[in-house]
């Protein structure tokens, strides 16, 4: 029998539709908001399946908030609370636009 | 997987006092009121310990739920996920996952999971996870009252429900939910399991959170418009990078100029104590002993209670508050650089006073490798012991009155030298960071940022406890041992006064008699054992024996020198050692402290990790003795080596 972690680390999240053009979360203006539609294939599976823990997941409305005065990281709420990713991380979040 | 199960309490399993009690452990995410919780059910009664092995903090402390019933709790370390990339989430997976556990830890027999009422959506992700574990259940929601401020909504009731575990209100700072939460503790053999645990397949885990919420009709909390107010200000690219310098200013003037008055205090008191000693007890190498040794040494450890009890108390206040989260956010391109992350920057900032406490402070970082980074390099800061040492250097190597352009020299060298300092402390834990990331996966950078709020006081209390009362602890054992066994080798064998005489020396003279005894001390012997090590760097055994003694404390070296001078020329120290030279081998009549030797020992005293108090702290937050012997071999080989650099390089020059 499988532990809990053993499981959680079996978890397979579908990568972002490939096709139409490509909005990541990284494009986001200040408060521009939009939908997470999925992972970019370079993401590691281990890195996806935390982003999917820390709540940016497939559907969830997230608003970019403010970025750092060096650029980098950026805030972002995301569905109910804000934190902050740095452009490595948020480049491989794919979203739809949210009008 | 530890090969040092500690069965003392501390340390490893549970002490035996508490077998048989029923354990609950305090699951949840960061910023969940986790240890608030904690806090308040156990009060100041929490121990603290290593998990074994591993650098991650354990707390475990009794509590009572009635007359004749007395549970243990213990906080597991804050995690998003039972699928760990850190170190402190893999403990939260071995001490709850009973089919894959690996560490001699009890398994919990049940489980109170925080949940922030005002980040459910993400919450309820890791409650799903949770309950995989099959362990018993009882839901303690957080922040009800954040959320009706915020025009959210849950129907309590029905959450329960949708749930099918019991769920507790608990607002911080309300004593009604408390009491509400130990009478369900007090039935925990009796709390109700869903007929079917929630799913954790990706699709299907959202597919029911959004169902619970739905069910419970949720209604997401507004963007907190005071946080926002503050983040405007505070996150501002040039005001809020004026606050930042403001308060990282503040921070360090109250290190250092609060602290410093009542430094002196202990240090009065100290001497004052080991002055009483040396007036009533008359044997005198016991009198000696106790004065110096046990009193001098223990003293010589609690001078930095003060800085270590004030910078806690801002780093509580500051984390409280919400803010330490924005500075990390700030700094957090500039510590990219070296390979780390926003919230190392604050460690590196305290070692400024002290490493001991930087060290400490490195527990804010979740990543185990960034942790270990930042404590390689953070004894590189030049902390306060090692000013004394520096200006004396300096003095001796430069004039007052030299110049470089239109700045006094002496003022140049001690800021070239603090720079350097951070530079090197950057450097290497670039260097260990990229050592130790080798194979395993990169760690994703994230930081929640979580609203502002008033800090509780029993948060800051618990915390400020801790860190003093394990500083005390833990390092006193290990100072006291080195100032101890320092101490003997500079004072042994005892001299005799008829050798002394014989040997021709004024015994009625303290100073010579105290040059005597060193020049003749099992210290000395080792100052001259090692010489060859020292004598590229042009150091003689008079050197040596300071190096040797500024083991216990950097400082000492001044004190040691001076000893070492006065016992030449008592009338003026200061010249004895401007004028002193090589006593023998091939450069023997060079002025000892001419400018390459000068600047060797600069250079030295930079990079070497003459400090046990680190060694000892680096072992109790490493965990091991593998990371400070690394420390202390590194240190010495970059010691030594720019060390010899910087003689040849400045001998070449003038």
């Amino acid at each position: 029998m499988s532990s809990v972690s053993d499981r959680m680390r079996g978890r397979v999240l579908a990568s972002a539709p490939g096709d139409g053009p490509r909005l990541t979360l990284d494009g986001l203006e200040r408060g521009q908001r939009a939908r997470v539609v999925g992972y970019g294939e370079e993401v590691e599976p281990s890195a996806a399946r935390r982003l999917f823990d820390l709540g940016l997941v497939p559907g969830i409305e997230v608003t970019m908030v403010r970025r750092a005065p060096l650029r980098d990281p950026v805030i972002f709420r995301v569905g109910d609370y804000e934190i902050a990713l740095r452009r490595a991380q948020s480049r491989g979040i794919h979203v739809e636009s949210v009008q | 997987m530890s090969g040092q199960h500690d069965h003392c309490g501390s340390g490893g399993g549970s002490s035996t006092a508490n077998l048989g009690l029923t354990r609950f452990a305090v699951v949840g995410s960061p910023n969940s009121g986790k240890t608030t919780l904690f806090n308040s059910l156990t009060g100041l009664h929490a121990k603290t310990g290593n998990y074994p092995g591993v650098t991650v903090a354990r707390y475990e402390g009794r509590m009572r739920l009635g007359e004749n019933q007395s549970v243990v709790v213990e906080d597991l370390p804050g995690s998003y996920s039972l699928d760990p990339i850190s170190p402190d989430e893999q403990i939260v997976v071995d001490v709850l996952d009973t089919d894959h556990h690996n560490l001699r830890v009890d398994v919990p027999d049940a489980m109170l999971v925080t949940l922030n009422a005002t980040t459910l959506r993400r919450s309820l992700g890791l409650l799903a996870q949770l309950q995989q574990t099959g362990l018993p259940i009882c839901v303690v929601l957080t922040f009800t009252d954040d959320l009706t401020r915020r025009n959210g909504r849950l129907d309590i009731p029905a959450f329960t429900r949708a749930l099918g575990v019991p769920v507790v209100t608990v607002v911080a700072g309300h004593r009604d939910g408390l009491a509400d939460l130990r009478h369900v503790m007090a039935r925990s053999d009796s709390w109700t399991t869903p007929v079917v645990a929630p799913p954790t397949d990706p699709a299907e885990v959202n597919a029911w959170a959004d169902s619970v919420l739905k069910s419970s009709r949720y209604r997401m909390p507004e963007i907190d418009k005071r946080t926002r107010r503050i983040d405007s200000l505070v996150l501002h690219p040039v005001i809020g990078t004026a606050i930042f310098l403001l308060t990282m200013f503040v921070f360090f003037q109250t290190i250092f100029t609060v602290a410093a008055p009542l430094q002196d205090y202990v240090e009065q008191f100290f001497s004052w104590l080991g002055g009483l000693v040396a007036e009533h007890v008359h044997i005198g190498w016991l009198s000696a002993f106790l004065s110096q040794a046990v009193i001098g040494g223990v003293g010589s450890v609690l001078v930095f209670l003060p800085q270590i009890v004030l910078l806690f108390l801002l780093i509580a206040l500051l984390e409280g508050t919400g803010y330490l989260a924005r500075a990390a956010f700030l700094m957090d391109r500039v510590m990219a650089r070296a390979g780390l992350e926003g919230r190392a920057f604050v460690a590196l900032l305290s070692s400024f006073a002290c490493a001991i406490p930087g060290i400490m402070a490195t527990r804010s970082l979740p990543s185990a490798r960034d942790r270990l980074a930042t404590m390689m390099g953070a004894p590189l800061m030049t902390c306060s012991a090692r000013l004394p040492v520096y200006i004396l250097l300096v003095s001796l190597m430069l004039p007052a009155q030299a110049r470089v352009g239109v700045f006094n020299a002496r003022g140049v060298v001690m800021f070239a030298l603090y720079l350097a300092g951070a530079l090197s402390a950057m450097a290497v834990a670039a260097v260990f960071k990229k050592f130790t990331s080798r194979g395993g996966p990169v760690l994703p950078f994230y930081m929640e940022m979580p609203p502002y709020q008033v800090p509780r006081w029993r948060n800051v209390g618990a915390e400020v406890w801790t860190a003093a009362s394990a500083f005390l602890r833990k390092v006193t054992s290990i100072i006291m041992a080195t100032t101890v066994v320092l101490w003997v080798l500079l004072n042994l064998p005892m001299r005799g006064e008829a050798e002394m005489a014989a040997a021709g020396v004024d015994t009625g003279d303290e100073a010579a008699v105290s040059s005597y005894v060193l020049d003749h001390s099992y210290a000395a012997s080792i100052g001259r054992s090692v010489e060859p090590v020292f004598e590229p760097l042009g150091f003689d055994w008079r050197i040596n024996i300071g190096i040797l003694s500024s083991l216990a404390a950097r400082e000492v070296f001044v004190a040691t020198l001076g000893q070492v001078a006065a016992a030449e020329n008592p009338e003026e120290p200061a010249e004895a050692l401007r004028t002193m030279t090589v006593q023998d081998g091939p450069e023997a009549g060079r002025p000892l402290f001419d400018a390459p030797t000068i600047a060797a020992l600069l250079v030295f005293f930079m990079y070497a990790l003459q400090c046990m108090s680190t060694v000892g702290v680096l072992r109790r937050e490493s965990g091991s003795w593998k990371w400070p012997a690394i420390a202390f071999g590194y240190m010495f080989v970059l010691a030594w080596v720019l060390a010899l650099a910087a003689r040849t390089v400045v001998a070449a020059v003038t």
